[in-house]
């Protein structure tokens, strides 16, 4: 019975890739611009835009749009709940691993 | 439950992407390494000719043209060395198709520019006052300063060359008259035996 305990944790909304690099580059640094992030995840505009909004939907994520110039700026950075919900995935994942 | 592991693989790969900045390139170490040893010779030599010897650990009375001319080489090696610097870690970029300008290479320039800049400074109001023999300490000093506030953005190794670099240099400002010598020491062999162990181990 104790092995389906970690696996509750196993966060479906985390299971995309790009979900999961998202995530990953906002637990160690604060805030990551899109640009950024699409250079640290290698993606394009479109993929990581719908995936950020998934994100801040399930407010796992909070998003900043600024101006510099006339140009405007998206960052992200994660809220409290996204850092410990994305930490039970990670240790839910780790005991997965040490448990094979 | 292979991809579970990949999940993992896959998070470390980014933290380290998001925070450190990969694409320094060993070969950079060796490049600058080898600018500041040419830099060193030069310089030794038009003091050899000018039959200053530098290490008498007296300080010297230097005629203002052969300043002058010490000046340039130090500036040409330092453009040299730059070059070097930033022309390997292009290409391992390039080569490994890592992003270049990342946030990361930002921070680590920030990190590193402030000591840089204000050991620039200092070295020049060491050389107003005729001070000569406390350049050479007073650039390592500084240096590794810099390297040690930004190896935080890249591989650990810099910390360590960093260190090297400020023990190097107090070592220096201990033993006057041989600065040119942990000059070359500092700039030249610490660069290239921390640039060729980082090229193979970040191969």
């Amino acid at each position: 019975m104790k092995k389906n305990i970690d696996i509750t944790y196993i966060n479906k909304d985390f299971e995309s890739r790009v979900r999961l690099g998202i995530m990953s580059a906002l637990m160690v640094k604060d805030w990551v611009t899109f640009v950024d992030m699409k250079e640290i995840l290698q993606l394009s505009d479109g993929n990581l835009a719908s995936h950020a909004a998934a994100l801040e939907n399930k407010k796992y994520i909070e998003v900043k749009k600024a101006f510099i110039g006339k140009k405007p700026e998206t960052s992200y950075r994660a809220t409290p709940e996204g850092r410990s919900a994305f930490q039970k995935h990670i240790e839910a994942l780790e005991k997965l691993i040490h448990r094979l | 439950m292979s991809e579970y592991h990949n999940d993992l693989k896959h998070i470390r790969n980014i933290m380290e992407r998001s925070t450190t900045f990969l694409s320094l390139s060993g070969l950079s170490g060796v490049g600058a390494g080898f600018a500041a040893l040419a830099g060193v010779l030069v310089t030794f030599f038009i003091l050899d000719r000018n039959q200053i010897s530098y290490f008498d650990g007296k300080p010297n009375s230097i005629n203002p043209e052969t300043e002058i001319e010490i000046a340039i080489v130090a500036l040409i090696t330092l453009v040299l060395g730059l070059t070097s610097g930033l022309w390997f870690s292009w290409q391992k970029s390039q080569k490994q198709n890592l992003p270049f300008w990342t946030s990361s290479a930002k921070e680590l320039l920030i990190a590193g520019a402030m000591p840089l800049l204000a050991g620039g400074l200092f070295s020049i109001i060491l050389w107003k006052y005729d001070l000569f023999f406390l350049i050479a300490p007073a650039m390592l000093i500084f240096y590794g300063l810099a390297l040690l506030s930004a190896s935080k953005y890249t591989h650990k190794d810099i910390f360590y060359l960093g260190f090297c670099e400020v023990v190097l240099g107090l070592i220096a400002a201990l033993v006057p008259g041989y600065g040119l010598v942990f000059w070359g020491l500092g700039f030249g062999i610490l660069h290239i035996f921390y640039g060729t162990m980082m090229y193979y181990k970040y191969k």
